[in-house]
C-alpha cells in the first residue's frame, strides 16, 4: 500500500525530535491501538509549577506515528501541563501538513499517550 | 541515486525482450483477431503464437490456455466457474488459510452464496500436511485450490502429493472433485508442468515473470466442467469474452518463453543470491528470523521478522536509501489488519508488525543483495532504538486497554 505522506513527515520521520528515554521523568504514559497494535511511551519532566520542561517518547509504530510523536512532543515542550492537556490529534495532523485517511488514528495514539502521561503526573501528585 | 528494486513477487519490471515484441503489435498490428480480413488474421496469428509459448511453458495443449486479464481473473473464474458449475453435484470447496486474496475472497463470496469452504490450516513453515486434505475431503467436494507457492513467505507446496491425493479419493467418490492451484508466483521460478502435477485448472499472470500487467492466463483441462465469468463475444473459445489484449498477451508469451527457457539458470541465479541476502540478515541482524520455509522456498524470496519493530518504518527507511520492499505489517496493509499469511503460520499478530518480505529478479546482483544488507543493519538499529519493546519490555497486551 502506497503512503503519501507530506514532507513533514518524512522529514519527522527520519530526523526525529526528543525520541530517546528520559531517565528523571516524574510523568509516564503508554498506550496502544487496538486498530494495528502500535504502542507508544511518553515520558515528561514536569516541574512544580506544572511546566513541562522536557519530553521524550518510544513510538513501536508506522511512520505516521513516529512523526505525530516527534511533533507532538515539540508541541508541548515549555508548555504548563493545562494548556498540553488541550492539545488535539488535528492540530498534530495540522502541523504535519495533514495526514493520509488511514493513518489518522496514528495521531489519536499521540493525543492519548501525552494525555496518559498527564493523568499518571496529576494521580502522583494527588497521592503526595 | 540507484535504485535497488527488491519487490518482485509484487511485479517485476517488463524485460527488453518482451517489449520488443509488444510495441510492433501496438503500432502496426491492430487488428480484432476476430475479423476475417487480413488485419484480423494477422492479429489472430499472434494470439496463437503467444497461446503456443504458454502452453509450452506449462506442458499443457494450447486449447487448453485461456488468456484472462490477470491472475486475479484465473483465480476467480477457477473458482466461481467451478462452483456454479457443479453446484448441483456438491458445495464443498476446499482451500488454504494462506491463500492470495484473489482465492480467499472469492471463497468467502461462495460462502455467502451458500457454499461450505474448508480453509486447511499450514504449519509454522507455511506447508500444507497432506493429511489434512485427505480429512478434509468430502462426498460433496468439488474442488480443492492450494496455492503452488506463496506470494509472502514463498513457501512450496506439495501440489502433486494433494493432488495424489485428491485422485486417489476421486476413486471410490460419486463427486469428482476437481483440483485448481494458483501458480502466479511459482510460474517462472520453479518447474511448472500441468500434466505432472495432474491438476485440472492452473492460474498464471504476465507481470510476475518480466511480461505485462493487466493479462494472464487460466489452463483449463480439457473436460474440466467450468462456467464461464462473463458474458459476451465468442472470444477464447466461447469461454472468455472481450476483445483479446494482443499486445500484452504477445508480451506475456515472450516472457514465458524466455521464463521456460532459462528456467534453470533463474533458479540458480536467485538462490544464490537469497541465501547471500538471508546469510547477511540473520548474521548481522539480532532478534531476526526467517519466516517460511527454509527448503521448499521460492528462489528469490526472502522474508524476515524483526522483532520490537514495525514494517513501515522499515520500508520508508529502505526507500530512502533507494531499495524497494514490502512488508505484511498491519501498518502497511491499509486495512490495519496484519498479514494473514504471518498469522497461519502461527506468528502472533505483533511480531507480524515487523515483518519484511524482499524477492529478488533477474537484475539483481551481488552488489544490490550486500549493499541492502549494509543498509538494513543500521536501520533495524535507529528503529529498535527509537522503540519502547526491547527483549526486557515486550509487548504488555495491557496497554490496548486503555
Ligand atoms: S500507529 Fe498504527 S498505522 Fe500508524
Amino acid at each position: 500500500m502506497s503512503m503519501d505522506y507530506t514532507e513533514k513527515v518524512m522529514e519527522n520521520f527520519t530526523n526525529p525530535k526528543n525520541v530517546g528515554e528520559l531517565e528523571d521523568a516524574n510523568a509516564v504514559g503508554q498506550v496502544g491501538s487496538p486498530a494495528c497494535g502500535d504502542i507508544m511511551k511518553m515520558m515528561m519532566k514536569i516541574d512544580d509549577d506544572g511546566v513541562i520542561e522536557d519530553v521524550k517518547f518510544k513510538t513501536y509504530g508506522c511512520g505516521a506515528a513516529i512523526a505525530t510523536s516527534s511533533v507532538a512532543t515539540e508541541m508541548i515542550k515549555g508548555k504548563t501541563v493545562d494548556e498540553a492537556k488541550k492539545l488535539t490529534n488535528q492540530q498534530v495532523i495540522d502541523e504535519l501538513g495533514g495526514l493520509p485517511s488511514v493513518k489518522i488514528h496514528c495521531s489519536v495514539l499521540a493525543e492519548e499517550a501525552i494525555k496518559a502521561a498527564l493523568d499518571d503526573w496529576e494521580e502522583k501528585k494527588a497521592a503526595k | 541515486m540507484k535504485r535497488v528494486y527488491l519487490d518482485n513477487a509484487a511485479t517485476t519490471p517488463v524485460a527488453p525482450e518482451v517489449l520488443d515484441e509488444m510495441v510492433p503489435v501496438l503500432a502496426e498490428h491492430f487488428g480484432n483477431p476476430s475479423s476475417i480480413y487480413a488485419e484480423g488474421r494477422d492479429a489472430h496469428r499472434l494470439l496463437e503464437d503467444a497461446r503456443e509459448k504458454v502452453a509450452k511453458a506449462m506442458n499443457a495443449e494450447p486449447s487448453e490456455v485461456f488468456f484472462t486479464g490477470s491472475g486475479t481473473e484465473g483465480d476467480n473464474w477457477a473458482l466461481r466457474g467451478v462452483a456454479h458449475k457443479n453446484a448441483k453435484k456438491g458445495k464443498h470447496i476446499i482451500t488454504t488459510a494462506i491463500e492470495h486474496h484473489a482465492i480467499l475472497h472469492t471463497a468467502k463470496r461462495l460462502e455467502k452464496e451458500g457454499f461450505d469452504v474448508t480453509y486447511l490450516p499450514v504449519d509454522d513453515k507455511g506447508r500444507v500436511n497432506p493429511e489434512d486434505l485427505k480429512k478434509a475431503l468430502r462426498d460433496d467436494t468439488i474442488l480443492v485450490s492450494v496455492m503452488s507457492a506463496n506470494n509472502e513467505v514463498g513457501t512450496i507446496e506439495p501440489i502433486k502429493e494433494l493432488v495424489e491425493i485428491v485422485k486417489e479419493h476421486n476413486k471410490d467418490s460419486k463427486t469428482k472433485t476437481l483440483f485448481h492451484t494458483d501458480a502466479v508466483q511459482a510460474f517462472g521460478n520453479i518447474p511448472i508442468d500441468v500434466k505432472d502435477l495432474g491438476v485440472d485448472l492452473l492460474s498464471v499472470s504476465g507481470h510476475k515473470i518480466y511480461g505485462p500487467k493487466g493479462v494472464g492466463a487460466l489452463y483449463i483441462k480439457k473436460g474440466t466442467p467450468i462456467e464461464n465469468l462473463m458474458e459476451g463475444g465468442a472470444q477464447e473459445k466461447k469461454r472468455r469474452p472481450a476483445t483479446e489484449n494482443v499486445a500484452s498477451i504477445v508480451g506475456f508469451g515472450k516472457a514465458a518463453e524466455i521464463a521456460s527457457e532459462n528456467l534453470e539458470e533463474h533458479a540458480e541465479h536467485l538462490t544464490k543470491l537469497r541465501d547471500r541476502l538471508i546469510k547477511g540478515v540473520l548474521t548481522r541482524i539480532p532478534d531476526s528470523e526467517l519466516t517460511g520455509d527454509p527448503v521448499n522456498r521460492l528462489p528469490g524470496n526472502a522474508s524476515f521478522i524483526f522483532d520490537y519493530i514495525e514494517g513501515e518504518g522499515i520500508l520508508l527507511s529502505l526507500d530512502m536509501v533507494g531499495v524497494a520492499g514490502s512488508s505484511g505489517s498491519a501498518c502497511t496493509s491499509g486495512s490495519l489488519d496484519p498479514s494473514h499469511v504471518l498469522l497461519a503460520l502461527g506468528l502472533p499478530a505483533g511480531r507480524a508488525h515487523g515483518s519484511l518480505r524482499l524477492t529478488l529478479g533477474r537484475d539483481t546482483t551481488e552488489e544490490d543483495v550486500d549493499y541492502v544488507v549494509d543498509q538494513l543493519v543500521p536501520i533495524i538499529e535507529r528503529l529498535r532504538a527509537m522503540s519502547p519493546l526491547d527483549k526486557d519490555h515486550p509487548i504488555d497486551q495491557e496497554v490496548y486497554d486503555k
